[in-house]
């Protein structure tokens, strides 16, 4: 059984090794998905990723900042369903502005070199997210949550 | 690509896609020894049936189900059944189908095979996997080689082989087997020799048995035994054997005989005959340059070599843990009859008359010294039946697994525990005893001032019809207060057999609850219209065995409870005693010989409380879908309640979930209440298990940490077919 410190490792885990992840919004009640490139905290805390405020999910986040963000590590193979871990951040999205951002911006950078005039535009919004919970799936069923105190 | 090789094309490049067994037989057979008709199927045929039938995954998939480290050996057992049932449905894909049933036809025509494992994995680990992988013998017809190769290539994941894994380094991306396919040679007599003995280096052992050595091999018949001079080659001693029955071909594989008169009053090997094996072991040792384990058979006075391989004992490391002793509970059917007499006919009825004669006797007459004594007599006994219960009972269950495989062998069917189906339904004492409490729920339900009596608490009329039952009941099966059958007055409140059955009264649905018979008697007839002749009669025996295996597996808890409450009974004697001579102050040098009987048997009992996991650093994980084994099929949602202690099991309510760390037969009196069970313990044949499927409700077992992750007052979902407990709505205070 993980229990809560194996279930914060395999998260850090998944910061460290994942580039992309799965982010969900919603516009009027039609769920949308698509991909960022993020970077996460270590306290787990925050997730963060750079989008052009011309996005769809730019829009949406707008209208109503809930999103879940599902990141997993798996790598399209057919051992990816007894191997692979995916988790499911579920919080509150808000951009980031003045020293935060530029502190969230040298993180992200570190991690993503290749998005640098991408992340540095003026257009795009470096965003926030604040996670409540972590849902952890392993072992293909197993399904722990991990509750954050805010 | 060649699938199939013979020994004499074999060379040093092969040893890897045929393994060491195989391998030996090639450098017999190419030094001219004498060897059947033999040839190998390379691991590559067998990658490609896993392959093609996309099993890798699924085998992975079950072995990470859970930890390794959390599967309790039943789950293993569990696992293995579950993959070598996958390897029985799936079929030998083309080409690969049509080139084996050529080749066999060609190789060997109507000739009868041994079938036998050749795990490449041996040579890497340095060790032998000797009765980790099945090898079968007599087989006949193309079909029938066919399925027993893939039987061959399934225990590469046998219960054995997974638990020693880690030593024989057991994986599903690179682990594979070869096959050998030999013609059966009749024998008249077959041994073994090693040519150094284990225990001395200066002997060689050879032993010998008429027949086919099937029954020497798997200790079923006792063998003629020499100790030789490996120096002088000179006879040291020769221990002859009962000689009682020898292994003869039969239809469908070997069966054990009478052996003739006449033949079991002579040794199977003569003096010259002994000498002749020594110097064949000799030279096999010479070839391989390590001392040998040969098994040999003679037909029409040509001794033919079997296999070779090289001796290897167990390191103290594999024969220290309980690993041992669980391989030790694969027994034949004929070992398993002989244990059923002796459960049957001798332990149960001792059982039965221990209990009665303890309950009999009246501890108020005892003095305290005479208590004293009586408490550590009672401990003795209780100690002489619970080894009992580890020696023979237990393994005595394994005529279940035994049937299991059997029936999954003959029928294939999609479930691989479809054969329980024919063991429920059996008369248990733990259903009588639900049975008898279901009785009085209806009468509470047909009698309103009962009831209104009970829920008041008020005294009960022991000469009125009810009372009379109640008296039965607890003279017979105890008041439920106490963790043991037959045990009374555990509890503060005196009256849980009471709460339980107005509970039932009060939901009538719960009464008559168990599952009536639904399609056993169908199941009976698939499984016995799949024999004719003579196995129709071994397959009626089996299910017998399995049935009888199965309801012990239950009662033989109740009887183990019920001596046990006699012990209980004495020590609640003694210590009411030790506590009245705190206020009365007499005769203390017995009533010091009475606590220390007390204390003693304190330290040296078993603890039936289940541990209780603390998360103590404040971090919030909750569980929300925990992985079990499916154990019972349905599926239900309720609200748990966890059972860390016997008396939780008084506040059991209907359509509640019973959640706990073991199921144990003196407690499944809440089941008829219960709308399902989780339970930590995992494996399909534990007692949870069997008494869910007697009532028909879905049952995960083998959660870990399942009392400290569920709580009481949850709302949980159970699903009986896929092994999942979903936490969908936690309990707030």
């Amino acid at each position: 059984m993980a229990h809560d410190r194996e279930i914060k490792d395999q998260i850090r885990e998944l910061f460290i090794t994942q580039n992309l992840a799965v982010l969900s919004t919603h516009f009027s009640g039609q769920p949308y998905a698509s991909l960022v490139a993020f970077v996460g905290k270590s306290d787990l805390k925050k997730i963060f990723f750079v989008t052009s405020r011309t996005t769809r999910k730019f829009e949406n986040l707008s209208a109503d900042p809930r999103v879940a963000i599902l990141i997993n590590s798996s790598s399209n193979l057919e051992s990816d369903f007894h191997e692979a871990v995916s988790v499911t951040a579920l919080g509150m999205s808000k951009e980031i502005h003045g020293a935060e951002k530029n502190e969230v911006l040298n993180q992200y950078l570190a991690k993503h070199p290749y998005l640098e005039s991408f992340a540095t535009s003026p257009t795009c919004a470096v965003v926030g997210v604040n996670i409540t919970t972590y849902v952890m799936v392993m072992n293909f069923q197993q399904v722990m949550e991990l509750h954050m105190d805010q | 690509m060649n699938w199939i090789l013979s020994p004499f094309e074999i060379n040093s490049n092969h040893r890897s896609r045929i393994g060491p067994k195989a391998y030996a037989l090639s450098v017999l057979a190419q030094e001219g020894f004498k060897i059947p008709d033999t040839f190998f199927l390379t691991v590559d045929a067998y990658n490609v049936f896993v392959d093609s039938n996309g099993l890798r995954e699924r085998i992975l998939l079950e072995l990470h189900r859970k930890k390794f480290k959390d599967m309790r050996w039943e789950e293993i057992w569990d696992c293995a059944t579950r993959i070598r049932n996958i390897f029985l449905k799936k079929q030998i894909p083309e080409p690969l189908n049509s080139y084996l049933s050529e080749k066999i036809s060609s190789c060997f025509s109507d000739k009868t095979l041994a079938v036998r494992s050749s795990a490449p994995d041996e040579d890497a680990s340095g060790s032998s996997f000797a009765g980790l992988h099945e090898s079968f013998v007599n087989v006949r017809g193309t079909a029938s080689i066919l399925d027993h190769i893939r039987r061959v290539w399934a225990s590469l994941w046998s219960d054995a082989a997974l638990l020693y894994r880690q030593e024989i380094g057991l994986d599903v991306e690179k682990s594979a087997m070869a096959v050998v396919l030999q013609e059966t040679v009749g024998g008249n007599r077959s041994g073994v020799v090693f040519s150094q003995n284990p225990n001395d280096e200066t002997q060689m052992i050879i032993e010998a048995v008429y027949g086919l050595n099937q029954g020497l091999v798997d200790g079923r018949i006792e063998p003629d035994r020499w100790v030789l001079d490996r120096d002088k080659k000179t006879v040291l001693s020769h221990k002859p054997a009962q000689r009682e029955h020898w292994m003869i071909p039969s239809e469908h594989g070997v069966e054990m005989a009478p052996l003739p008169g006449d033949v079991s009053a002579r040794p199977p090997l003569s003096n010259r005959e002994v000498l002749g094996i020594v110097e064949f072991a000799n030279r096999s040792e010479r070839l391989f340059k390590a001392p040998q384990d040969v098994e040999w058979t003679i037909k029409n006075d040509m001794l033919y070599i079997l296999q070779s391989r090289p001796i290897t004992t167990l390191s103290p490391g594999q024969t220290q843990d309980k690993r041992a002793w669980y391989l030790s509970l694969h027994r034949s059917v004929e070992n398993l009859k002989a244990l059923r007499a002796t459960i049957e006919e001798t332990l149960i009825p001792e059982m039965k008359k221990t209990a009665k004669e303890l309950s009999e006797q009246d501890m108020m007459v005892l003095s305290d010294g005479e208590l004293a004594d009586e408490v550590r007599r009672r401990h003795k006994i209780n100690q002489h039946w619970v080894n009992t219960y580890w020696e023979e009972f237990i393994p005595y269950a394994h005529g279940i697994r035994l049937f299991g495989q059997y029936y999954n062998d003959a029928v294939r069917p999609e479930d691989p525990y479809e054969f329980m189906n024919l063991l429920t339904q059996t008369k248990m004492a733990s259903l009588e005893r639900n049975q008898l409490m279901e009785d009085m729920a209806l009468m509470i339900l047909k009698d309103p001032h009962l009831a209104e009596c009970l829920k008041n608490g008020e005294p009960l009329d022991p000469d009125s019809e009810f009372g009379k039952k109640v008296n039965q009941f607890v003279e017979k099966f105890g008041d439920l207060s106490c963790a043991v059958t037959g045990g009374t007055e555990c509890a503060t409140d005196t009256r849980p057999l009471f709460r339980l059955l107005l509970e039932m009264a009060a939901n009538p649905t719960s009464l008559a609850s168990r599952k009536r018979p639904n399609g056993a008697r169908a199941s009976q007839q698939k499984f016995l219209e799949c024999f004719q002749g003579p196995k129709r009669k071994q397959a009626e025996e089996l299910l017998d065995l399995a049935r009888s295996s199965y309801r012990l597996r239950d009662d033989d808890n109740i009887y183990l409870g019920k001596i046990e409450a006699q012990l209980l009974r004495a020590v609640k004697e003694a210590k009411s005693r030790v506590e009245h001579f705190k206020h009365q102050g007499s005769g203390k040098t017995e009533i010091d010989d009475l606590k220390s009987a007390i204390r003693d048997l304190d330290d040296g009992t078993s603890n039936r409380k289940a541990s209780l996991l603390k998360n103590t650093n404040g971090i919030r994980v909750n569980p929300r879908q925990l992985i079990g084994q499916p154990a019972g099929p349905g599926l239900s949602k309720g609200t748990a309640r966890v059972v860390r202690q016997h008396l939780d099991l008084q506040d059991f309510k209907h359509s509640e979930i019973l959640v706990c760390d073991a199921v144990d037969p003196n407690t499944t009196f809440v089941i008829p209440l219960a709308a399902g069970v989780v339970e930590r313990r995992g494996g399909m044949l534990i007692h949870g298990a069997i008494i869910a499927r007697e009532y028909g409700l879905p049952c995960v077992t083998g959660i870990p940490d399942a009392t400290s992750l569920i709580h009481t007052g949850d709302e949980i979902s159970v699903d009986g077919f896929l092994g999942i407990v979903t936490i969908l709505k936690r309990y707030k205070m």
